[in-house]
């Protein structure tokens, strides 16, 4: 009997000095600053303030077959991960979350807004040739004339004074006109191989070439392109720019293999300049050389950068002209550039930012709402069963350190709903202690010894305490199996309460009666 | 101090009044249920995390009402913001119906904007943010009542593997119960469904199974145990509610404790959390005692066993079965 009590001791002290040892080893760990975290669980992201973000491919933007998709957000997977560790932000967590979904957690507040926007560039860039607008002009008539039958007068009536033909030609009465030229009056021809389309009619234009009746007219493998909105002094979009290209491309980005943000010794403006791949570098060579002369559009996301004019050929090197902006926006361009494209463009479908100041009221009100709720518990428990309640309080305290250590151990997040888990959990943990104490009683009250009556106690109420266990812990692990993130986190806070409850009450309560039963003859009986 | 020693009420006989409890409960639910649907289109009050859009925290710098942030809203444009102050102090939420995945337009940029014509940046911090799709919101609906469904089938397997089969459905009874009042009770308040409400709902099946078995462990305890003559079922099953009262309401009272504390110093989030398990703790209490035990009386009385087999008869698992596998356990 005092060797197996020695045993249950020993085993007891391991398990405590064990979960001491996680609790140390992750409060002193190292943070991103070097210096220790001074977190001995780690916090979730609603405690210690963070973005997380929800990611999906943009299905309205590509169409794949399911084969493809699976495929497709394994390789988004990648990128989104290499382009999160490019922004340096300290640990990121990016994950997939079932089969569609890509998870990106970020600590602290750095910089959601940009991360958001790094993360949905798709960054598929693309060089293709320009048609000259002569080639195109001829389709004018005709697609002024499709415009008007599909849309009727009304959908084409152009609005007074907004018209590109009122701006360039000058013309009185240029507006009655535009009711029969809807396309045409709308998109003045600039440059070689370009139109300029004033920003109130971006959206009508817009709306006209993805007419399929429209895209029909176009010569065979060409397509509309929108340039970068032309800014002018005050920053205000003034109109955008329109370019006719060959649909297929001459030159992809997948040859990229460097990228770099600078500023333009000429012209001041941020560019990012790029370097091929020596294969790609090949390939462009051939393809530039046989195309001098003509005009080139850099493609970035269905967008063109811009469209020179090619002077000799071009080896491996290139540059984008980003037409104004910060260098900062160059450096996310070069950052994605380098990170590679999106298989498909991305969408984001869940966004929860909380601030620091926010985590830590809630650190805080729980601890207090913890400490007074603990508090409520052991009062009613020593109140009811006296000494052995103040043995059970002990269990309980053992209890709290085993959850935490257990957590440190696990690397479970700890996260708003499970501090509430957590609490909830250590008011269900009397349950066991109450369970016991009470078949003690019974057995003591049948006049049995105080032996047999804790032994009794103890076995009688072992099947009740492992079966409802048992079934809570089912429901934690289909909570864990079914939900996410929050969810999540008061699954596993909850399983881990139940497992630690379960050791706690059945192992460390007994050993600790076993302890006190020795020093009491049975005269004096029990304090229960 | 012993609390209901030797208790011997009659919860069997109390049964039919505990039935019409139950019923005019449900009955008020579900017509807030109905309710519902025809003046604010659902049955429950959804938050952002099932109907998609964004929410806003926002802590105020100087003291400032609803209202004010309201006629803000809608000077600027904003009149389907719905405002409401948060906890105490002056923090308030946000709720917009439009999700932005535009770059660019934060949320905290737009309520910037929004809120302009009356105050300055520098007047208040965002503090969180939600936004999510309503493709996000509807799944979230599916997962949770897909939780709870999974959790009651592997409840019945547990319990028809532990017990027996008709203690599994009586155990699941009792908690469908207790989950359909809890729902009816935030129809008629019409609180606002979130996650957070969705894990307390979850943590009340667990709980009130919890509850349940312990009693169940007693009556299969007492069904192991040679009869008395003349015992009848129902008897037997009052005994084991009897027997276990003390436990019942002393876990509860120790559970509605903590509760008690989250509900009033926790603070903003947690309150809600709190609020919804208080209720679903006390009807927890209730079903294990009024509607689980009756329910396997109502199963016992449409498929006997007990009485049709001689009144001896063990009960599944016998005893000297479970006290060897107790301490294998210990």
């Amino acid at each position: 009997m005092l060797q197996n009590l020695k045993v249950r001791l020993a085993i007891i002290a391991v398990a405590l000095l064990g979960s001491l040892f996680f609790l140390y080893r992750n409060y002193s760990h190292p943070g991103p600053d070097g210096k220790p975290t001074r977190q001995a669980v780690t916090l979730g992201l609603d405690l210690q303030g963070g973005s997380q973000l929800a990611l999906e491919i943009d299905e309205s933007k590509a169409r794949l077959a399911p084969e493809q998709r699976a495929d497709a957000i394994d390789r988004a997977l990648k990128i989104v991960r290499t382009r999160v560790d490019e922004l340096g932000v300290a640990e990121p967590v990016v994950q997939k979350a079932g089969d569609d979904r890509i998870i990106v957690e970020l600590a602290g507040l750095q910089g959601g807004a940009r991360a958001k926007e790094v993360l949905q560039r798709t960054a598929f860039l693309q060089f293709q040739m320009v048609h000259s607008i002569a080639e195109m002009q001829q389709a004018f008539p005709r697609i002024d004339r499709v415009v008007t039958e599909a849309l009727g007068t009304k959908g084409a009536a152009p609005k007074p004074g907004s018209t590109v033909g009122g701006l360039f030609k000058g013309a009185a009465g240029q507006d009655s006109t535009g009711g029969a030229t809807p396309f045409t009056s709308k998109v003045a021809p600039v440059g070689e191989g370009e139109f300029l389309v004033q920003a109130a009619d971006v959206p009508e234009v817009e709306r006209y070439i993805a007419l399929p009746a429209v895209q029909r007219l176009l010569p065979r493998g060409t397509e509309f392109l929108w340039g970068t909105p032309e800014r002018g002094t005050q920053q205000a979009e003034q109109g955008r720019r329109l370019f006719l290209v060959d649909s297929r491309a001459m030159m992809t980005g997948e040859y990229l293999e460097q990228a770099q943000a600078q500023t333009d010794p000429q012209s001041m403006r941020p560019i990012v300049t790029f370097e091929l791949s020596r294969r790609g570098g090949r390939v462009f060579e051939k393809a530039t050389g046989e195309n001098i002369g003509k005009q080139m559009a850099i493609v970035l996301d269905d967008r063109v950068f811009s469209a020179p004019v090619i002077q000799s050929q071009i080896g491996n090197r290139g540059q984008i002209d980003l037409g104004g902006g910060t260098l900062e926006e160059a450096s996310d361009l070069a950052l994605v550039l380098r990170a590679g494209a999106l298989p498909a463009p991305l969408r984001i479908v869940e966004e929860r930012t909380i601030g620091p100041s926010l985590g830590q009221d809630s650190i805080d009100n729980g601890r207090l709402a913890g400490l007074i709720g603990i508090a409520a518990v052991v009062l009613m428990v020593i109140g009811y069963y006296h000494f052995s309640g103040v043995l059970a309080v002990i269990a309980l305290c053992l209890y709290v350190v085993l959850i935490l250590g257990s957590m440190a151990a696990l690397g479970a997040t700890l996260t708003f709903p499970g501090i509430a888990g957590l609490i909830l959990s250590v008011g269900m943990a009397v349950d066991a202690n109450v369970l016991i104490f009470e078949r003690i009683r019974e057995e003591l009250a049948l006049g049995r010894s105080i032996r047999t009556s804790i032994s009794e106690g103890f076995s009688n109420a072992l099947s009740a305490i492992v079966d409802s266990n048992l079934t809570t812990l089912i429901t934690a692990a289909i909570l864990y199996y079914v939900g996410t993130g929050p969810v999540r986190g008061f699954a596993v806070t909850l399983a881990i309460g139940i497992i630690a409850s379960m050791f706690t009450a059945i192992f460390v309560t007994r050993t600790l009666f076993m302890v006190y039963a020795e020093r009491r003859t049975a005269a004096q009986g029990i304090s229960i | 101090m012993r609390l209901f020693e030797n208790a011997r009420y009659p919860f069997m006989e109390w049964r039919t009044r505990a039935y019409l409890i139950t019923a005019v409960l449900l009955i008020a639910g579900f017509a807030a249920m109905a309710y519902n649907v025809t003046s604010i289109g659902s049955w429950l009050k959804y938050g952002v995390d099932f109907t998609g859009g964004s929410l806003v925290q926002v802590d105020f710098k100087r003291p400032t009402t609803v209202e004010q942030i309201r006629s803000a809203a809608a000077r600027g444009g904003h009149d389907d913001w719905e405002i409401a102050r948060f906890g105490s102090g002056d923090a308030f939420v946000i709720r917009m119906p439009t999700f932005e995945q535009e770059v660019g337009s934060d949320a905290s940029v737009r309520v910037a904007q929004g809120l302009s014509s009356a105050y300055q940046p520098a007047d208040f911090t965002v503090v969180r943010t939600e936004a999510l799709g309503a493709k996000v919101g509807d799944e979230l609906q599916l997962k949770a009542l897909w939780a709870i469904l999974l959790s009651f089938a592997a409840t019945l397997v547990y319990l028809g593997f532990r017990f027996e089969w008709r203690f599994g459905l009586a155990a699941i009874i009792a908690t469908a119960h207790d989950i359909l009042i809890t729902l009816g009770f935030l129809a008629v308040t019409r609180t606002e469904i979130s996650l957070t409400t969705i894990a307390a709902l979850l943590t009340i099946v667990g709980y009130s199974l919890n509850d349940t078995i312990v009693v169940f462990d007693r009556i299969r305890e007492n069904l192991a145990k040679p009869h008395r003559t003349g015992s009848s079922y129902m008897q037997l099953l009052n005994t084991s509610i009897n027997e276990t009262l003390s436990r019942t309401v002393l876990t509860g009272g120790s559970t509605l404790a903590t509760l008690l504390a989250l509900y009033f110093f926790g603070g903003g989030v947690i309150q809600d959390f709190a609020l919804v398990l208080l209720l679903g703790i006390v009807i927890g209490t209730f079903s294990s005692i009024f509607v689980a035990s009756p329910a396997l009386y109502e199963i016992e009385k449409r498929w006997p066993k007990y009485n049709a087999k001689g009144k001896t008869r063990p009960a599944s698992q016998t005893k000297t079965s479970r006290s060897a596998s107790s301490s294998a356990l210990v």
